[in-house]
């Protein structure tokens, strides 16, 4: 039996270099963290954590998970090598994540957006019935306060242990983000390395704006389930944000250091639509305008944090 | 169950499940079975099929077209195996390219514009994962055409004849009623696919299938599949006019029942049910955060580290670093 260590890359001594794996030059821990954790050398993009992305993407402190206390079932009383469960277990453990996402409500440059965050260690970012969950839960929550939604995904797709209960995320995320898309409320849709299978399958091909990471692995079919179906390699190369952003199907490649600004602009440039008030997350609109019209009749004022006040106003008379 | 060693845990699937699941596998497999085209001339009086998705090419893996169903119309849609060498060819084994679900979101818009029931039949391995199909957006493809599904404003009736497999089946299977053919399969990945990636062999293929519960009862009982259809004792291929009656008949029941709904509670209705799908448990956060150190530390106390060292664990390996 193999036993790792599994130190942060941060943590000792013994630790302070990394070794890039594109170009396998020795990079000093510190030197990568201030530079978003791309090598400075080539410009390899490593992987970020979901708490990592949201110190990139978010105003400081602005981050406030929703749904936290949210773990799987066994809906299959799957087991492989271990029981299903062990191996949630055992992903909890070693990754100190209760999942493969989070979400929750926070502010980029002042806007407020509700955003999901996939990570990669919690069984490569699969999809079962909690990361569902979590990712319909997200575009509820953009829908409920009338706020943009973003989806950071990083996934290898459906999470097999589930079944079809997890084929199924695929339609249930989806469906809640047919809501918002006919609310008029914006979706950026975020691949990082690598999104494939299911998740590329469903949301996250549908946001109104696409954005990926310099040289992310993005596909469909994972290569081992393509050269398990039809023993067919794909060509290197063929599956990298760039090949999409030629074939179309994504519509920039931004390097980390511009993300955040970029994606801040977006949601400056894309507002809900019909939402003036949609930067104050207040999610009364219509029900206040229907008391505004009863409040002209019976000729009161209208406070939308209080209701209806029940003085007339000077000079309203009908 | 047979003798189990003692230096390992009993397997949750017996050598028995394990060969039953793998039958009804090949059943779904069946080269004789009933295909989408051979259903449809039996099920409906009058059926034109409709071709290509207006800016590619047509894709003789999905087939689709206006049928009238005891005396009215509605829009069907199926996926479409070869019954030989040759039109297995032609039809890529019933596994789409993305202008397949294309056409299939262009058939899903007539339908919905004039008011037609939409009838899916399912049966493929999968959507195609070649380059030509990664070229031109599969994921995208399968993407927009649950997205369209979700919220189609006329009744959905999905039958899953044979193979359920994956994204390219849900790609026209999301409906409002599922039906299986009782020896129907649906799966989140083929069982190759799984057994090659959770247990590293192909051989393990049927232990895969059964782990994953595909059978149209097993679905049944799992809440994917709202009814399964009898098939005749040796499987659908020995007698398709009995099948396609009583596949018809099923549909007539669905469509019966969901006559009864306006659009926006069909869609209401259809919300909720993929609303509802899966498994979670809602915990006291403060339980989650605390398991991971205390455990971890008494490992780390176990193999004498320092304390404040991060926990070791076991490698293991990366079997789930890759999902479908």
């Amino acid at each position: 039996m193999k036993i790792k260590f599994p130190f942060s890359r941060r943590t000792g001594p013994t630790d302070a270099w990394t070794k890039c794996p594109s170009c396998e030059a020795q990079v000093f821990n510190r030197a990568l963290e201030r530079n978003h954790r791309v090598c400075p050398t080539c410009d390899h993009h490593f992987r970020l954590t979901a708490t990592e992305r949201i110190e990139l993407l978010l105003d400081g402190g602005s981050f406030k998970e929703r749904d936290a206390g949210l773990i799987s079932g066994d809906p299959l009383g799957f087991v492989d090598s271990k029981p299903y469960p062990d191996r949630l277990e055992a992903s909890r453990i070693r990754s100190g994540l209760p999942e493969a996402a989070i979400w929750g409500i926070g502010r980029i440059e002042g806007q407020p957006v509700a955003i999901g965050l996939f990570d990669f260690r919690f069984m490569g970012g699969s999809m079962g019935s909690v990361v569902g969950e979590k990712i319909a839960r997200c575009f509820e929550g953009a829908l409920a306060e009338r706020i943009p939604a973003i989806v950071v995904s990083a996934s290898g797709g459906a999470r097999m242990q589930e079944g079809t209960v997890s084929l199924l995320q695929l339609a249930k995320t989806t469906a809640a983000l047919q809501r918002l898309n006919e609310a008029g409320i914006p979706f950026i849709s975020i691949l990082t390395d690598p999104t494939t299978g299911g998740v590329l399958a469903s949301f996250a091909s549908l946001g109104d704006v696409i954005l990926a990471e310099p040289r992310a692995l993005i596909g469909f079919a994972g290569a081992r389930v393509a050269s398990g179906t039809v023993g067919e390699d794909l060509p290197e190369g063929f599956q990298s944000a760039e090949r999409l952003l030629d074939n179309g199907f994504v519509d920039a490649v931004v390097p980390r250091s511009q993300l955040r600004v970029t994606v801040a602009r977006l949601v400056r440039l894309l507002p809900v639509a019909g939402g003036v008030e949609a930067g104050n997350g207040r999610r009364a609109i219509r029900p206040i305008g229907v008391l505004q019209g009863l409040a002209k009749r019976v000729g009161g004022a209208v406070s939308e944090t209080a209701g209806i006040e029940t003085e007339p106003t000077p000079g309203s008379t009908k | 169950m047979t003798d189990t060693t003692l230096d390992q845990s009993p397997p949750a699937i017996s050598p028995e499940a394990a060969e039953e699941a793998w039958r009804r596998v090949q059943l779904a497999r069946h080269p004789q079975r009933p295909r989408t085209l051979s259903l449809v001339a039996q099920i409906f009086d009058e059926f034109v099929e409709l071709h290509g998705d207006r800016t590619f090419r047509d894709d003789p893996a999905i087939v689709g077209g206006p049928a009238r169903l005891d005396g009215r119309a509605v829009m069907v849609i199926g996926h479409q195996k070869g019954t030989d060498t040759e039109s297995n060819i032609f039809r890529n084994f019933g596994s789409p390219l993305p202008e397949g679900f294309r056409k299939a979101q262009r058939l899903m818009r007539i339908a919905e514009r004039i008011g037609l029931p939409l009838v899916t039949f399912l049966d493929t391995a999968g959507a195609f994962p070649g380059p030509a199909a990664e070229e031109r957006g599969q994921a995208e493809a399968i993407a927009s055409s649950i997205r369209l599904m979700t919220g189609l404003r006329v009744p959905i009736i999905v039958v899953i004849t044979g193979e359920g497999g994956s994204g390219g089946a849900l790609a026209i299977g999301v409906g409002d009623e599922v039906l299986a053919l009782e020896n129907a399969v649906y799966s989140v990945i083929s069982p190759e696919g799984c057994a090659a990636i959770l247990w590293r062999s192909a051989d393990a293929a049927p232990l895969a299938a059964a782990s994953m519960k595909m059978t149209a009862a097993e679905q049944h009982q799992l809440g994917i599949v709202d009814a399964v259809i009898p098939e005749p004792a040796d499987g659908a291929h020995t007698d398709l006019p009995g099948t396609a009656a009583a596949i018809k008949q099923a549909i007539l029941g669905s469509l019966a029942r969901l006559d009864r709904l306006a659009p926006e509670d069909l869609v209401a209705t259809r919300y909720a049910r993929l609303r509802g799908i899966g498994t979670v448990i809602e915990v006291e956060v403060s339980t989650l955060r605390a398991a991971s150190p205390s455990l971890g530390s008494r490992l780390g106390r176990l193999l004498g580290l320092p304390a404040g060292a991060p926990a070791p664990v076991l490698e293991d390996d990366e079997l789930d670093q890759e999902g479908a």
